[in-house]
């Protein structure tokens, strides 16, 4: 497993081209979520607080499975417990993993100010880097997930990594190691695409879910977390997952054009007073009447 | 025109060296406690503003301390705005004198400063630049609030993050407008005007040739022509 990180282009000894040499597969990582097959154990909950060394928090109740209302800085993988009443009057209990979503394009690293402390990996893992964070909270505006958090302790701002640490050495996320029924996978974007794909068609045609679909929304560029859905025409039910999630059109007003109309009149500003100067110059007053009679002849000498 | 004068017009004194005071101490200390508060916030703002300028932050000890600070000297900056607001209210309202005095504006524009009509203590473009700096006070304390704490918006009332960045930056670039110019005629076009506010006191010929009616108030002498 850990050799095959390190692609190999040579090898001593070896008789015959070198195997997968030329082979190139998209880097893209993507995990799987089968929301079909989520038993709503909350393994991956408990693995996503081991691997990154938190400790459990105070749980809220709120008469559902739920362990609390939403992810938090320190709580970063959370299943959302959803009833659910069918068309034909039948109940389901939908449970679905929140977490960051891990956009291909991103809207709290648009949204953020401060140098290099968004970083998306090349394998579109989305990532915080907490030294370089300010704790402004403009993720938090930008992203259209509610996902990052604050600490107001470190004044720093927390969410999943995708266990960006375990998957560069070629482990997959805490979460997928501990999912016990096989509904999160982990794979390259193709792969989850294609798994996902053939799933839904299983929902489709033996399972009666006519509209099972995957959720992968396109208006952040896809993402490097999606769905399998019972329903994906209604991903409301599921614990309010957007139905076409965008970053938000403020952030990129702001982060695109306001920019440069903004720069450009602030310099224009800088520019005109200074042409003023250069023209007009200072208005200085006289001495006396005498003085703004001489300064009246010398304007009438040099117009 | 002496040499002396050229060197140092803001210098320049009545013949007689009267002097006229035109802001009072307190005035003086709470304007620059304004013009200090909003420089830094104007440093670190810009910041924030653009990655061009994230280096500002640099210069006020890194962006964690720059994110600390700035709604804090933003909250003196319109503590001092409201302070001068109590003060130079009645003084900033608009007359007829301004009115006037604004049709005539691109004569002061273009330094023939007597085809002007008088004015009060205020001309037309500085209660201009009151107000807008007054009102840009207020509503970026209003939409700072809430970039102070986006963390205690409800997800369902995100639209007020949304309301909040926009006001913010629309406020801030207006305010920028304005004090890009303010600070121009303050030192380097208005002869005077910066000693004025830092001594406090203009010259009797000072205040004749820009404010009239003020001088005319408070000397209590009219003199015409």
């Amino acid at each position: 497993m850990s050799q095959a990180t390190l692609a190999i282009r040579r090898i001593s000894g070896h008789p015959g081209p070198v195997p997968g040499a030329g082979v190139e597969r998209a880097s893209q990582v993507c995990k799987l979520i089968d929301t079909t097959t989520c038993i709503g154990c909350k393994a991956c909950e408990v693995a996503c607080l081991e691997w990154n060394g938190y400790t459990f928090t105070d749980t809220v109740f709120n008469n559902s499975y739920q362990t609390m209302p939403e992810t938090a800085w320190n709580y970063w993988n959370l299943i959302k417990f959803n009833e659910h009443e069918t068309k034909d009057g039948g109940l389901m209990l939908l449970m679905r993993k929140d977490q960051c979503m891990h956009c291909a394009d991103p809207g709290c690293l648009a949204a953020c100010p401060a140098d290099g402390a968004i970083v998306q990996y090349a394998n579109g893992i989305v990532d915080f880097q907490q030294d370089h964070c300010i704790g402004c909270g403009y993720c938090m505006t930008g992203c259209p997930f509610d996902i990052p958090k604050f600490n107001p302790s470190t004044k720093k701002v927390f969410k999943c990594t995708l266990c960006s640490d375990r998957v560069s050495v070629g482990l997959e996320p805490a979460c997928i190691k501990a999912c016990p029924t096989g509904c999160l996978h982990f794979g390259t974007k193709d792969d989850m695409t294609d798994l996902a794909a053939t799933r839904t068609q299983q929902l489709r045609e033996h399972f009666g879910f006519e509209n099972a679909g995957v959720y992968d929304p396109p208006g952040v560029g896809g993402t490097g977390v999606i769905y399998v859905l019972h329903d994906a025409t209604n991903p409301e039910a599921y614990g309010g997952l957007p139905k076409n999630p965008r970053v938000p059109w403020v952030v990129r007003l702001w982060k695109g054009p306001a920019k440069w109309i903004g720069n450009l009149a602030m310099l224009g500003g800088i520019l005109g007073v200074t042409l003023h100067y250069l023209r007009f110059g200072p208005k200085e007053v006289e001495a006396n009447e005498n003085d703004k009679n001489n300064q009246k002849d010398r304007k009438g000498a040099q117009p | 025109m002496s040499i002396s004068h050229v060197v140092s017009p803001a210098r320049t004194v009545d013949e007689s060296g009267e002097r006229i005071l035109r802001y009072t101490l307190s005035d003086r200390i709470n304007h620059w406690i304004a013009g200090l508060a909003y420089i830094y916030c104007l440093i670190t703002g810009l910041g924030f503003w653009s990655p061009y300028m994230f280096w500002l932050t640099i210069l006020v000890g890194g962006g964690p301390t720059a994110r600390f600070w700035h709604p804090w000297f933003g909250l003196v900056f319109c503590g001092s705005a409201f302070w001068m607001y109590k003060v130079w209210r009645n003084d900033m309202l608009t007359n007829d004198a301004d009115l006037a005095w604004r049709k005539a504006m691109k004569y002061y524009i273009r330094n023939e400063d007597e085809k002007l009509p008088p004015i009060d203590r205020f001309n037309y473009g500085q209660k201009a630049f009151f107000w807008l700096m007054f009102y840009g006070a207020i509503f970026l304390v209003l939409s700072g609030v809430v970039l102070w704490f986006p963390e205690l918006v409800p997800w369902s009332l995100r639209w007020l993050r949304y309301l909040a960045v926009t006001v913010h930056v629309t406020a801030a670039l207006a305010t920028i407008g304005g004090f890009i110019i303010h600070i121009y005629m303050g030192t380097a076009m208005v002869r005077g005007g910066f000693t004025s506010i830092i001594r406090g006191e203009v010259s009797a010929a000072w205040a004749k040739t820009h404010h009239r009616l003020w001088y005319e108030r408070v000397t209590g002498r009219r003199e015409r022509g």
